[in-house]
Formats: structure tokens, C-alpha cells, sequence
């Protein structure tokens, strides 16, 4: 290859890249910058960060998404694994396309429509909004993605090998557990870090499942830049970030690690 | 042979419109090597899994030591399996793969490591208990599924193709090691496979199936020598089949004879009546082949050397062609002219027709 094709080559990633992570990178630099304005680089600061921890508000609405990401998320992985089970090992059962269909359904439905399907029987049940409804909207949201995960790790993983542990003493729970769960460990702690995630970032559904007292941070931070860009928002976003990534770094590792065992 | 370990009596299961088996009967004596063989889809697999408690017959009943195992689920039967995919658990040691069956057993610490370390030894794989499962080969990987299998004792050992994934030579080093570890633990080892050399080659005792029916049960020189149907000599070991009519008196000649298109073959008849359409099964190496003197006349139209003989292929009429076996040494050329002989008793005479 020649000089000038290697050089149009890496000059076509880096714009690739550019296009997609600068807004991100600019966004997390800004919550550095000294000065108020974004138009204006006032120097290197932590004072934003600083500032967070005197926001009630916001460390209040952080408190609520991460007890709402994660609770909602170790749900959804239950769910996702028995969900998982039952299309994976109980073979062709009458309704099982019904099923299947059911449980993926969220995967493509619009989230708006989701989130005031998950409103009208709320306020249909006479349910009060608040943390509960919250969590109850992001295990529907999120439970999709946790069985497709552990369902394709389950898909991998030969059945014959429960047999053969039922074959040596083992009963059908303790077949699974012995041997299928084992193999699968790793696709949960991603289904899992996924749920995470998305609960963390959701907006929409929030905005609908939630009421008074449990505002999210994705449904603060919004609110907020209705009135106008605090460089606070910028800190708190970058903090967000941070943790997302830390998130999708360990879930990658997790499969790495898994790739590497085999 | 001791009272049946294993009876299994009228047995029938169907897949939906399948019938997978149909009528089975068999009985397994205790410390016998016993095998069934049959094509795929005979229903030699559905049968083992019957026995392993996988499936459940539709009607019929499977019995060991004479206590009903119906309902009996697979973690409590005596009965351990082999499987053909080995189903090794690949987040265990070696070690901890063979001591899986006893650990669930609940024995103590000791006596585990004990029945292990044995297990290791009779499957020569004493340095390799710490190995993890991918980095065997396959012919340790068969070992170590047949010491799990084995390690916690069971009455009864199933064995689903175990050799079927060993290249050649390694297959007939294995069988001579199944056939002394069945030695050693005196315990009834069943096998499915569908290679009847591997049948002959092991067992004490053969159950050919097809089509979900057993069609004859015996030792394998029996099985070889005096096949009960047509299906079971054309499946195990290489046969002529040669149609025709019965003719049980001596008026044309003596004894009992098979007349066909290829002239008079004598043969012991059986229970067949006179005149009855019969089918005789001969083997290559029953035929005598000769340059000259009595006997079918025909040529030379291809050869395979096997080493041991020399595989002819004899065309004796315009659309018969027979299959003889000829001495080391003899050296034929296509094109030759043969004779073929019948000693007496060299075939056997089977009732179905030739539509079987």
C-alpha cells in the first residue's frame, strides 16, 4: 500500500471518529473549563465537580437513577435468564413463538409508545407514580435486551452437558447450576451491566413511569437545559460518562476474559 | 450368563408419527459386554436413552435387578452414560470431571480422591488430573468420559458410539482398552453403534436393530455365521444373496438344495417347505474360487487386494454378480475365467423374499 493510501486510510477513521466522539470529548473539556461561557476556554478548573456536591437537587436525582439502574437491572437479569431458560431448554412448547415474540418486542417498540402504554395502566390501576413504577418501566424496557443476551450464551452452551450431570447424580436444578450456570456467568454479568446502562440513560420512559420525588438524572439534567447550560451539567454528564464507560469496559473485559478461556 | 440385569420388555416409543422403537425385548446379564447395532435411525439411541431415563417409553416396561424403573429419573438410576460428544465439562479439571458423579454421591473426601486417582490410572491418565478439558486430545478426552462414567460404580455402563470419534488406529487400540477395562470392573457395558466391525470386534453379545425393531439377538460369531434375516446378513460383514426356490428332497441330487438362475446350491433348509422362495446369504470367503472343475463358471470383472485375500468381483450371469474371496497368493487378473464352489453349509438359507 502506498503512503498516500495509508494516509487517506487513517484520516478517514480519525474523521469517522472525530464525527462521532467530539461533541462527547468537547462536552466533558467544557466541565474543566474555568469560565461559565462554552464559548470561552477560562482556564483548567474542578470547581463544576466541586459545585455538584452542593447541588441537593442533582446528587438527589443521582442517588434515585443509580438505586433505579440498579435494582431495575437485577430484575431484568432474573427475568432474562428464566425467560432465557424457558425458550432455550423446555423445547417446542405451544405458545413458545408467542413467547418469543412477547419478550422481544420491546427490542423494536417505539419507546414513547412504550412509555405511555406503561402511563395509561398506571394511572388505569391507579398505581402512584414514583420510584416503584419507575423501576417497573425499566425492567419492561430493559428485559429484552438481558434475554437475548443470555439466551444466545445459553444457545451455546450444550445441553447434553446437563444431561450428562443429571446422568452422574445430579438433579435438574443442580444440573443447571453446576454446569450450564457456570458456563453462562459471563453473559450475565453483561445482561446485567446492559440493563445497567440503559436504565441509567433513559430518558422517555422515566419521563413517563416516574412522578414527583423520583426524578431521574437524565429527566434533571433535561430539565434543566431547558433554562440554560450550567457548566454543573456538564460535570455531572462527564461523570455519567465515566460511569457508562466503566460499565461497557467491564463488560468488554468480561467477554475477553470469557474469549480467552475458551 | 447370570439372571438378567437388564430386561427390557415390549418396549414401543414414537416421535409423533415415528416410531422410533417397536416391541423391544431384550435382557442384559450382569458383567456382560453387550451391543446394539443397527443404521442410524434404527432407534439404538432412543433405546439407550430409555435405559439412561432421558425418554420414557410410551408402553412396555425397562427393569433392573429386577425393580420397574419407570418414572425413575436419570439422576437416580445406577446407570451411568457415555455420551458420543463425550459432554466433558469444560470449566473442570480432569480431576474434578471424573469426581463429579461421586461428589454428588456425597462420599467422603478421601475415599473421592482414592476412586479418582484409581480411575486416572486404569484410563492412564495419572498426569493429567490437574489438565484442564481443551487441552486433551481426543483419545485422552474419551478416557476421561469413560472414567467418569465409571467412577461412581454404576450397574451399568451405556456407551454411545464411544470410538466413533478415534481415527482408525487409535479405534483399535480403544477396543482392546474397553474390552479389558469391562474386564477389570465386571460391569455390564452396553454399546451403540453402528459399526458392526466394532460390534463383532467387542461384544459378547449383539442385538441387531432396524427400524425400531430388533431383529436378532446372538453372539457376534452367530450373528456373523447364521444371520436370522436378510437385513442382518447384508448388514454385518460383506454376503452374496442368491434367489430361489427350495428343493428338500434328494430325487436331483443329495440333500437339500437351493435351485436358482445360477444352477442347484446345496444347503441345509431349515423349516422351510419344499418349494418355498428363499434367499441364501453366502459370505466372499465361503465361495471357493478355482481356475477349473465343478462349479459356477464365470469371469474375472474386477478385484480389490485386501491383503490378507484378494476381494473378486465374478460375473456368473449377464446381470448376477458374486463376491468371492480368494487365498493369499492366488493372483487374478480381470478377465480370467473362474469357477465358483458352495461347500456344503457355506450359506444360510433365509424365508423372506427378495423384496427385504
Amino acid at each position: 500500500m502506498s503512503a498516500a493510501a495509508s494516509f487517506a486510510r487513517r484520516a478517514t477513521l480519525l474523521a469517522g471518529f472525530v464525527f462521532l466522539y467530539a461533541p462527547i470529548v468537547i462536552l466533558a473539556a467544557m466541565s474543566f473549563n474555568a469560565s461559565r461561557l462554552v464559548s470561552v476556554w477560562g482556564g483548567f478548573s474542578t470547581k463544576w465537580y466541586a459545585a455538584l456536591l452542593d447541588n441537593e437537587q442533582l446528587l438527589q436525582s443521582a442517588k434515585i437513577s443509580l438505586a433505579a439502574a440498579f435494582v431495575s437491572a437485577t430484575i431484568a437479569t432474573l427475568l432474562g435468564l428464566l425467560a432465557a431458560v424457558a425458550l432455550a431448554r423446555f423445547g417446542g412448547f405451544r405458545t413458545r413463538l408467542l413467547f418469543f415474540g412477547a419478550v422481544h418486542a420491546p427490542l423494536v417498540l417505539p419507546e414513547v409508545v412504550l412509555g405511555l402504554a406503561l402511563l395509561t395502566c398506571f394511572v388505569a390501576l391507579g398505581v402512584g407514580r414514583g420510584f416503584v413504577t419507575l423501576v417497573i418501566g425499566h425492567v419492561t424496557l430493559t428485559m429484552c435486551f438481558t434475554t437475548v443476551a443470555i439466551l444466545a450464551a445459553l444457545r451455546d452452551c450444550d445441553p447434553t452437558l446437563e444431561e450428562a450431570a443429571m446422568d452422574l447424580g445430579a438433579t435438574p436444578p443442580e444440573a443447571f447450576l453446576r454446569v450450564a450456570l457456570p458456563r453462562i456467568a459471563p453473559a450475565i454479568v453483561t445482561a446485567f451491566l446492559l440493563a445497567f446502562t440503559l436504565s441509567l440513560d433513559d430518558l422517555v420512559i422515566a419521563s413517563f413511569a416516574t412522578g414527583p420525588g423520583a426524578t431521574t438524572l437524565p429527566m434533571r439534567i433535561y430539565s434543566q437545559v431547558r433554562l440554560g447550560v450550567s457548566p454543573q451539567i456538564n460535570a455531572i454528564s462527564t461523570l455519567l460518562l465515566a460511569l457508562v464507560a466503566v460499565a461497557l469496559g467491564l463488560a468488554a473485559a468480561v467477554s475477553y476474559w470469557r474469549g480467552r478461556r475458551k | 450368563m447370570n439372571a438378567p440385569l437388564l430386561s427390557i420388555n415390549n418396549v414401543s416409543k414414537k416421535f409423533g408419527a415415528v416410531v422410533a422403537l417397536e416391541n423391544v425385548s431384550l435382557h442384559v446379564g450382569a458383567g456382560e459386554f453387550f451391543a446394539l447395532l443397527g443404521p442410524s435411525g434404527c432407534g439404538k439411541t432412543t433405546l439407550m436413552r430409555c435405559i439412561a431415563g432421558f425418554e420414557s417409553p410410551d408402553a412396555g416396561a425397562i427393569a433392573l435387578n429386577g425393580a420397574d424403573l419407570s418414572g425413575v429419573p436419570p439422576f437416580r438410576r445406577p446407570v451411568n452414560m457415555m455420551f458420543q460428544s463425550y459432554a466433558l465439562f469444560p470449566h473442570l479439571d480432569v480431576f474434578e470431571n471424573i469426581a463429579f458423579g461421586l461428589r454428588r454421591q456425597g462420599e467422603a473426601k478421601d475415599a473421592i480422591d482414592a476412586r479418582v486417582d484409581e480411575l486416572l490410572a486404569m484410563t492412564q491418565l495419572s498426569n493429567h488430573g490437574r489438565r484442564r478439558i481443551d487441552e486433551l486430545s481426543g483419545g485422552q478426552k474419551q478416557r476421561v468420559a469413560l472414567a467418569r462414567a465409571l467412577a461412581p460404580r454404576p450397574k451399568m455402563l451405556l456407551l454411545d458410539e464411544p470410538l466413533g470419534a478415534l481415527d482408525r488406529k487409535l479405534r483399535e487400540e480403544t477396543q482392546f482398552q474397553l474390552k479389558e477395562i469391562q474386564r477389570l470392573t465386571q460391569t455390564s457395558f452396553v454399546i451403540v453403534t453402528h459399526d458392526q466391525d466394532e460390534a463383532l470386534a467387542l461384544a459378547d453379545r449383539i442385538a441387531v436393530m432396524r427400524a425400531g425393531r430388533v431383529e436378532q439377538v446372538a453372539g457376534p460369531m452367530e450373528i456373523y455365521d447364521r444371520p436370522a434375516t436378510r437385513f442382518v446378513a447384508g448388514f454385518v460383514g460383506e454376503t452374496n444373496f442368491i434367489e430361489g426356490r427350495v428343493e428338500r428332497n434328494a430325487a436331483r441330487g443329495p440333500g437339500a438344495a437351493l435351485v436358482s438362475e445360477l444352477g442347484r446350491i446345496p444347503c441345509e433348509p431349515g423349516d422351510l417347505p419344499e418349494g418355498a422362495q428363499a434367499t441364501l446369504s453366502v459370505r466372499p470367503e465361503r465361495i471357493g474360487v478355482a481356475r477349473e472343475g465343478d462349479g459356477i463358471a464365470g469371469f474375472v470383472e474386477n478385484f480389490v487386494f485386501r491383503g490378507e485375500t484378494t476381494l473378486l468381483r465374478v460375473r456368473v450371469a449377464e446381470n448376477v454378480v458374486l463376491r468371492a474371496a480368494a487365498g493369499h497368493g492366488e493372483r487374478y487378473a480381470i478377465g480370467d475365467s473362474v469357477r465358483l464352489s458352495f461347500p456344503p453349509g457355506a450359506g444360510t438359507l433365509l424365508k423372506d423374499g427378495p423384496s427385504a
